[in-house]
C-alpha cells in the first residue's frame, strides 16, 4: 500500500517537473508568438468559429460575461477558447522555442535595449490585436493598464517602505482634475472654462505636461501628509492619509469652479493605446529602477529595521519622503490618464471603494515586487469586468479571493521578487 | 586630541539614571573595552554616542568637534560605526545587499541615476558592490553574498553584520557584545576577524563584552560600568585584581 503510494508520488512529481522543465526552456520571445498567434487567429477565424459554435459574438474577455449570463453557452465557449487561446499559447511557443531561443540570445549579444524594444513592440502589437475585437475590450486594457500604474506605485509606500498608506485616491483625484481643467482650459471649448486657450492642434502635443503637472500637483498634497507622518517614529500615516483622501474628495465636492459633485466632462479624446501603452512602461521602467538601486533599497532597509537604518548612514526621514511623493506623482499622471479615458471625472470615484480597490491590487498581487503589482492589477481588474454580470455577488467573490490569499500566501501571490528585465529577455537554454 | 572625547555624559530614562557622569577618550588605532553586568548601562552608552539618544547632560566630541544633536546617520556617516548587541539586520534582504546598502553615505548619483539608471549609477553601484565582495571575503561570507540574511546561522549573520558596520568605513567601531550566543568555534572565528580588522584598517575599537576572555585579549584599556558609573579603568590586569571589580562584578562570574 505506501509502496504504490509513494509510487504514485513520485511519477507525479517527475510529471509535473516534467512539464516545469519543458517550459522553463521557452524564452519571452516565445511566449509572444504565442499570444500573437492567439490573437491573430481570433482575428482572423473568430467570426466563423463563433457561427460555428453558436455562440453571439465573441467573448469579450474570455467568455466570463457570456457564461454568467446564458450558461447554455459554456461548451461553445469553452471550445472557443481552446481552439483560440490555449492550444496556441500551449503549443507555439514549444514548438518555436529552439528557433527563437537562438533569435532571441542573438538580439541579446547585439544589443539588450535593441531587444527590449522588440519584445515591448511585440506586446504592444498583441495588446493592440486584441483590443481592435471591440470598444468594450480597448476600455478595459486602457483602464487595466492605468490600474497598473496606481497599484505599483501604491506598492512602493506599502510594499517597499512597509508603511500603510490610504491616500491614493486622493492623488488620483489630484492628478485628474489638474489633467483635466489644463487641457479643458487650454484646448477645449467648453461651458466650464470658455474657449480654448491655444491653438488646438498643441493639445495632443502638450498633453504630456497635463500629465506631469497632474503628478506634481499630487506630489505637493503628498508633502501634506509626508512632513507630519514622517516626522518621529510611529504609525500615524494610515490615519493621516485616510483623512487625507477624505478632506481632497470634499474640497473637490465643494469647490464649484470644477461644478462641485458634478464633475468634469467632455475632456479631449488624447489617450488612445499607444499612449497609455507608452505611459505605462515608462512607470514600471522607472519605478524598478527605482527600487532595484541602493537608494531606493533603502526603503527595506528603513522598513526591516530603521534603527539600523540610520546607523549604516541611511537618511531614514528623506528616504521616506522622498518614496512617497514619488508615489503621489505616479498616482497623479494614473489620475490624470484615467480622466482622459473615461473623458469624465467626479469626486464620488476617488472614495473609499476605489481605495479597497487599490489596495485589493497591491495585497493580493504581493508586496514589494513589481511582478507582483502588475498580476495584482491586471488580474484583480479583469476579474472585476468579467464578474459585472454577478453584480452584488461580485462583491463577495473578489473579497473572498482576498482572504484565501491571505491565508495561504500573506504577503501575496508574487511577493519580494526582483524584476530584473535583463533575464527576463535572456534565452532560456539548457544548462 | 584624541579622536573621540566624552565629558561627564548622563542619561535619565524617566527617573532612572542609567548613565552618569561617564567620560572617555579614545586615541586613533586605539582598541577599548566595556564590560559591566547587565542592565549597567554599556548600550546606552552606544546609544547615546551615535545620537539614537541625547544625553541629558555632557557632551561628545568627535575630533574635538561636538556631534550631539546630530542625526544618528550624519554620526554614522562622520565615521561611528556600529553593531548591535540584538543583531538589527534587515529581514528581506540579502547578506550583498546589506554590505551594499551600508554604503549608502557614499552614492552620488542622486534620484536622477535612480529613477533612470544612467551610466554614472551603473558605475557607482559596480563600484559599491566591488566593495562589498572585498568586505565579506574579509569576514569570510562571500559565496553567501546571494542568500538572503534570514537564511544563514546566528554566527554568519553576525559576521555579516560585521561587514556592514565596516561598510560604513568607520574610524571607530563599536561592537556591542559581538560574540553574545556564540559557540567556541563562532568565537574564535569572531576573535580573529576582529583582529584582523583592527590591524588591516587601523580602525579603533570600542568593544563591549560579557565574556571577559575576550575583552582580556583583544583590548588595550578597559572600563567596568556598575549601575552607569564607572569604577574602574585600566589594563586587562589592572581590572582583573582591582578589588571593586571583583566584589561588583567578577565575584558573580567566574573568569573563563
Ligand atoms: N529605552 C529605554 N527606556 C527605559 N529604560 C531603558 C531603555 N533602555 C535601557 N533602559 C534601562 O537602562 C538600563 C541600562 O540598560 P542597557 O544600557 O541596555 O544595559 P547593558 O547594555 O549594560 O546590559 C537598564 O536598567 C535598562 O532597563
Ligand atoms: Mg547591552
Amino acid at each position: 500500500m505506501v509502496a504504490i503510494n509513494s509510487g504514485n508520488l513520485a511519477e507525479k512529481k517527475t510529471l509535473s517537473k516534467r512539464i516545469r522543465d519543458s517550459f522553463s526552456q521557452v524564452p519571452l520571445l516565445a511566449w509572444f508568438c504565442g499570444f500573437l498567434v492567439a490573437v491573430l487567429l481570433e482575428r482572423f477565424v473568430g467570426d466563423p468559429l463563433t457561427e460555428l459554435l453558436g455562440l453571439p459574438k465573441i467573448p469579450a474577455l474570455f467568455g466570463a460575461v457570456t457564461v454568467l449570463k446564458k450558461p447554455l453557452l459554456i461548451p461553445g465557449t469553452l471550445a472557443f477558447l481552446l481552439v483560440i487561446y490555449i492550444l496556441p499559447i500551449i503549443i507555439v511557443p514549444r514548438l518555436c522555442a529552439p528557433v527563437l531561443n537562438r533569435l532571441a540570445g542573438w538580439l541579446f549579444n547585439v544589443s539588450p535595449a535593441v531587444s527590449v524594444a522588440i519584445h515591448l513592440g511585440l506586446l504592444y502589437g498583441i495588446l493592440h490585436l486584441w483590443a481592435d475585437i471591440s470598444g468594450y475590450r480597448l476600455l478595459t486594457l486602457k483602464l487595466t493598464l492605468i490600474a497598473v500604474i496606481v497599484t505599483l506605485s501604491l506598492n512602493v509606500i506599502n510594499g517597499y517602505m512597509g508603511e500603510f498608506s490610504c491616500s491614493h485616491p486622493g492623488f488620483l483625484a489630484l492628478g485628474a482634475y489638474t489633467a483635466s481643467i489644463f487641457t479643458l482650459l487650454f484646448f477645449v471649448d467648453d461651458k466650464v472654462f470658455g474657449s480654448a486657450l491655444l491653438p488646438k492642434f498643441l493639445g495632443p502635443f502638450l498633453f504630456p505636461v497635463a500629465l506631469i503637472l497632474g503628478g506634481l500637483v499630487a506630489a505637493i498634497g503628498a508633502i501634506a501628509i509626508a512632513v507630519p507622518s514622517f516626522r518621529t517614529r510611529g504609525d500615524y500615516l494610515a490615519i493621516i492619509s485616510l483623512a487625507f483622501m477624505f478632506i481632497i474628495k470634499s474640497i473637490i465636492e465643494n469647490l464649484e469652479f470644477v461644478r462641485g459633485p458634478r464633475g468634469l466632462s467632455s475632456q479631449p479624446n488624447y489617450v488612445d493605446l499607444p499612449t497609455v501603452f507608452i505611459w505605462t512602461v515608462a512607470a514600471v521602467w522607472i519605478i524598478n529602477n527605482f527600487v532595484r538601486s541602493t537608494t531606493g533599497k533603502a526603503l527595506n532597509a528603513v522598513r526591516d529595521d530603521e534603527m539600523a537604518a540610520d546607523a549604516m548612514t541611511v537618511d531614514t526621514r528623506r528616504t521616506k519622503i522622498v518614496a512617497f511623493l514619488f508615489a503621489a506623482f505616479w498616482a497623479g499622471v494614473a489620475g490624470g490618464l484615467f480622466a482622459h479615458v473615461l473623458r469624465y471625472v467626479n469626486p464620488s470615484t476617488f472614495g473609499i471603494q476605489k481605495l479597497a480597490e487599490v489596495l485589493a491590487m497591491v495585497y493580493f498581487g504581493g508586496l514589494n515586487s513589481v511582478y507582483g503589482s502588475i498580476v495584482g492589477a491586471v488580474s484583480l481588474s479583469l476579474l472585476g469586468e468579467a464578474l459585472r454580470p454577478l453584480e452584488i455577488f461580485k462583491w463577495i467573490i473578489i473579497p473572498l479571493l482576498l482572504i484565501l490569499v491571505m491565508i495561504y500566501r500573506p504577503t501575496g501571490l508574487i511577493a519580494f521578487k526582483e524584476f530584473n528585465v535583463m533575464n527576463l529577455i535572456r534565452p532560456k537554454e539548457k544548462t | 586630541m584624541p579622536l573621540l572625547q566624552i565629558n561627564n555624559m548622563s542619561h535619565d530614562f524617566g527617573g532612572l539614571r542609567a548613565v552618569n557622569n561617564y567620560n572617555l577618550e579614545i586615541e586613533p588605532g586605539q582598541v577599548r573595552g566595556l564590560i559591566g553586568p547587565n542592565g549597567a548601562g554599556k548600550t546606552t552608552i552606544f546609544n547615546l554616542i551615535t545620537g539614537i539618544y541625547q544625553p541629558t547632560e555632557g557632551d561628545i566630541l568627535l575630533n574635538g568637534q561636538s556631534i550631539v544633536g546630530l542625526k544618528p546617520y550624519q554620526i554614522a556617516a562622520g565615521g561611528l560605526g556600529r553593531t548591535f548587541q540584538n543583531l538589527r539586520l534587515w529581514r528581506h534582504m540579502t547578506v550583498l545587499d546589506h554590505v551594499k546598502m551600508a554604503q549608502y553615505s557614499k552614492i552620488s548619483y542622486g534620484l536622477i541615476g535612480a529613477f533612470f539608471g544612467t551610466p554614472k549609477r551603473r558605475k557607482e553601484e559596480a563600484e559599491i558592490e566591488e566593495k562589498a565582495y572585498t568586505l565579506l571575503e574579509l569576514v569570510g561570507m562571500a559565496n553567501l553574498a546571494d542568500q538572503l540574511i534570514v537564511n544563514l546561522p546566528y554566527g554568519d549573520q553576525r559576521r555579516v553584520e560585521m561587514a556592514r558596520a565596516l561598510a560604513t568605513e568607520p574610524r571607530i567601531l563599536f561592537l556591542d557584545e559581538p560574540t553574545a550566543g556564540m559557540n567556541p568555534e563562532e568565537l574564535i572565528k569572531m576573535m580573529e576577524i576582529i583582529r584582523r580588522v583592527h590591524s588591516e584598517f587601523g580602525l579603533a575599537i570600542f568593544l563591549i563584552e560579557h565574556r571577559l576572555k575576550v575583552v582580556m585579549e583583544l583590548c588595550e584599556i578597559i572600563q567596568t560600568l556598575v549601575f552607569g558609573e564607572v569604577i574602574a579603568e585600566g589594563s586587562a590586569e589592572e581590572i582583573q585584581n582591582d578589588p571593586k571589580v571583583i566584589e561588583a562584578y567578577l565575584g558573580k562570574e567566574t573568569i573563563h
